[in-house]
């Protein structure tokens, strides 16, 4: 009898628990919405893909969730915020749908071609840098950003690396399988690579000293700066081109060419360079840069 | 397929990385595995409270959190080891709680009179273990350390997180550049931990059978 009357309280108890929860939850939603302003009028050809996406009235977006300024999820909202999430957000505004009606899926470097194909999502968002062999698979517009791949170090930069060519015969840290890693093994094969699986731990192993530096595109690592800057620096001269497209399929030639001028609209009429100050250029304290061209192929 | 044959360099060296990691981890942790059974089984109350604490914390542990611990947590206190060794270290002292329980429950499975009677022809506690009870515990316990074997190797996984280049760190590295060779490259890796399992639980097979005790 008095377990029963425990339980029962117990389950009260956690019933109004839940429901308080998913009310903040909704209250946070509201305040956190996209000044990228709908095109209610949006009318596209029967048969594509705008059409499709614009009649359902919602969308499926692949993003990074762990990347801070351009995909990093928010625990309390449950949304990904981030200059990719915002810039997906225009392209959808361009079709006709609302940012509450994008359901984002996380996308990591992994999976992107595969859920691209398979049809999971609709458009990737996510640091994904256009390149040939990636081309083979999928489509790209854009790009919308050109990073460059850079190198951490300790504050004060102790042992004096200016570019990778000062790496060798130091340790230096990056993600297994990401392009910045195979570019150091293919172009400076004298740097000591020493790599983990997410770019948190590379972080830490430069704080304790494991690691001399870390190397991937420089707004992966002004997010790891912005968390210690106290700790860490950036060299700030980046040597690569890394061009950020919007992946989606490879056939689909009337999307891409929508989206890319969905870009170049957002270019010109400043909510892009709004878009960058809201989010990386907040914690980069860099202004917008200038726009790319797009890659029409 | 010709993916794998352009890459076999790099699958071979990633194998032989997970069975060098293995093979080290086992030995670590089956010594130190049946050293700390010994401990929990011994009239001495500490050395039982010693061993008891090292398996509760151990076991209750993932294994994930041991790497962490080992590898960014003890250099904060200036005990820094390579990747490699740091990784054996973790997945060995790992193992050696679960070794500790299987053996302790083999030694529990030796009937009472056998240690009665060693320590009545004047064994001392140690001679006992070592000349009477570990060699018919070690018989009855053979199917279970063949499964901590086993799931040993497949846990030196975690490794790739943590900058030891074997079989799974293959699987970021090619996939992402070659996404569309990633059926290719999951076969690699698994036949690459079969090529190490399924020979040893073979090998614990039929070690079984030869030394099972006919009641």
């Amino acid at each position: 009898m008095r377990i029963t009357r425990y339980a029962a309280t117990l389950a009260a108890f956690g019933l109004v628990l839940a429901g308080c929860a998913s009310e903040a939850g909704n209250q946070a939603a509201e305040t956190s919405g996209s000044s990228a302003a709908v095109n209610t009028e949006a009318s596209f050809a029967a048969g594509t893909t705008m059409a499709r996406l614009n009649e359902a009235g919602a969308m499926t977006i692949g993003t990074k969730f762990d990347q801070p300024g351009f995909g990093l999820l928010n625990p309390r909202t449950g949304e990904p915020e981030g200059f990719d999430v915002e810039v997906a957000k225009i392209i959808a505004a361009e079709l006709g749908i609302e940012a509450k009606n994008i359901e984002w899926k996380e996308t990591v470097s992994a999976n992107r071609e595969s859920f691209i194909q398979n049809g999971q999502v609709d458009i990737v968002a996510a640091t994904y840098t256009i390149n040939d062999t990636r081309k083979q698979l999928v489509g790209f517009a854009g790009p919308y950003y050109i990073a460059g791949q850079d190198i951490m170090v300790t504050k004060g930069n102790p042992l004096k690396i200016e570019g990778p060519e000062d790496l060798a015969g130091k340790k230096v840290c990056s993600v297994e399988g990401s392009t910045p890693a195979q570019n150091i093994r293919d172009k400076y094969p004298q740097a000591q690579l020493v790599l983990f699986d997410v770019y948190s731990k590379c972080a830490d192993a430069l704080d304790n000293g494991q690691v001399d530096a870390v190397t991937t595109d420089n707004v992966i690592l002004t997010g790891l700066v912005a968390g210690s800057p106290d700790k860490r620096e950036l060299v700030g001269k980046p040597f690569t081109e890394e061009p950020y497209g919007i992946g989606l399929k490879k056939e689909d030639t009337d999307f891409r060419n929508f989206v890319n001028d969905a870009l170049e609209q957002a270019f010109e009429d400043g909510r892009w360079a709004e878009a960058w100050d809201r989010t990386a250029g907040k914690i980069t304290g860099q202004e917008a840069p200038e726009p790319p061209q797009v890659d029409r192929y | 397929m010709p993916f794998l044959i352009d890459n076999f360099a790099l699958f071979r060296d990633a194998f032989l990385t997970t069975l060098s990691l293995s093979l080290l981890a086992g030995l670590l942790a089956f010594v130190l595995g049946t050293v700390l059974a010994a401990l929990r089984v011994s009239p001495v109350a500490p050395l039982r409270g010693l061993a008891t604490f090292y398996v509760e914390v151990f076991r209750n542990t993932p294994l994930t959190v041991v790497f962490f611990f080992m590898i960014f947590g003890l250099p904060q206190i200036d005990f820094v080891v390579g990747f490699f060794t740091g990784a054996v270290l973790s997945v060995g002292l790992y193992t050696a709680a679960f070794v500790c329980e299987a053996v302790r429950s083999g030694i529990n499975a030796v009937s009472p009179g056998q240690a009665e009677a060693a320590r009545a022809i004047g064994l001392t506690f140690g001679q006992s273990l070592r000349e009477v009870v570990l060699p018919q515990a070690f018989r009855t316990v053979v199917p279970p350390l063949g499964n901590v074997w086993i799931a040993m190797v497949k846990n030196t996984s975690i490794a790739a997180g943590f900058s030891v280049s074997e079989l799974s760190s293959l699987l970021p590295r090619l996939v992402n550049a070659n996404a569309g060779d990633l059926l290719f490259v999951l076969l690699g890796v698994v036949v690459g931990y079969m090529v190490i399992t399924l020979p040893s639980a073979y090998a614990v097979h039929s070690l079984e059978r030869r030394v099972a005790i006919l009641r």
